[in-house]
């Protein structure tokens, strides 16, 4: 069965309140030298042959991803 | 013969019961609905509470948005049906595209509970009729994904046409935008909001009775309906 992986992220321009958490916790364990983090999903979906890309990403918009907020990539095969 | 205002049980849910003893307060028959309900039991309005639906998995109110009662409850608030969303029930208006926007993580990371003020910045909905223009309401707000967010031109908007109804007052309790605490659609019949009217209903076990406008603004609004 082929695997489709849908990545889910906020929009650049929504808060991140996880990633600011985890870049304050960075120093604090000793790692320096990262300038940025943000959070997002990963869905791992197993699909049938027959499924196409298309409505891959129409379940991405309706189900996976909120499109006010967050933004898609489907990565096929 | 009063009017007849259903509260939504999601599994998950938690203020239900104090929704439906606010509606009874106010003098309306609460009617509950069931989230597996295809059938809105005759109903005049409806109030979608506050919990965590679902468990709140993937995203707050993401899961109960398709529940069969909010395929009836999108499909009437379409057609004019008043409908309030308190907190959990908020986040599920805007999953539904019902309202404008989305709550985020709080952006102080923490989960908020306390007593909060607020401004009643629009009076011209079915859920706030009963309060004077600009008028300042004392009620719980309990929380952790309660950031209200939208883009610039949603925010703008909301504004000129008076649609945000709810403002936070003396503290923004978790970093929403232009301390907006409650918006409502074109029509104002759907009002959501983050803090918790229902809890603010008797002093006795609130911190004040508040809240309690919103369920008789609806109630005479219904009257006068009908």
């Amino acid at each position: 069965m082929p695997r489709v992986v849908v990545d889910v992220m906020l929009k650049p321009e929504i808060l991140d309140p996880q990633g600011q958490a985890i870049l304050g916790a960075l120093p604090r364990l000793g790692f320096d030298g990262v300038r940025a983090v943000r959070q997002g999903k990963r869905f791992e979906l197993d699909v049938v042959d027959e499924m196409t890309e298309q409505t891959v990403r129409r379940i991405a918009e309706t189900l996976l991803a909120n499109p006010v907020i967050e933004e898609f990539t489907v990565h096929t095969g | 013969m009063t009017a007849r205002i259903g509260i939504v049980t999601f599994p998950g849910s938690l203020d239900d019961r104090d929704a439906a003893r606010a509606v009874r307060l106010a003098g309306a028959q609460a009617v509950p609905l069931w989230h597996g309900d295809a059938d809105l039991h005759r109903v005049d309005a409806v109030v979608l509470p506050g919990g965590f639906s679902y468990g709140d998995y993937l995203r707050c109110g993401a899961i109960a948005r398709f529940a069969p009662v909010m395929e009836r409850v999108v499909s009437a608030a379409r057609g004019g049906l008043p409908v309030l969303g308190i907190c959990n029930g908020f986040q599920v208006l805007c999953e539904s595209h019902l309202l404008p926007g989305a709550l985020i993580r709080n952006a102080q990371r923490r989960f908020v509970c306390r007593d909060q003020w607020l401004r009643v910045d629009s009076v011209r909905t079915p859920w706030t009729s009963a309060y004077g223009a600009g008028a300042e309401l004392r009620i719980p707000v309990k929380n952790g994904e309660g950031g209200y967010v939208a883009d610039r031109r949603t925010l703008d908007a909301l504004e000129a046409e008076g649609r945000v109804v709810f403002r936070y007052l003396r503290g923004n309790p978790n970093g929403s935008a232009r301390d907006i605490a409650g918006v409502c659609n074109e029509t104002g019949t759907v009002v959501g909001l983050m803090p918790h009217p229902e809890h603010a209903v008797d002093p006795l076990t609130g911190p004040s009775a508040d809240g309690l406008g919103m369920f008789t603004s609806v109630l005479s609004h219904l009257v006068g309906v009908a």
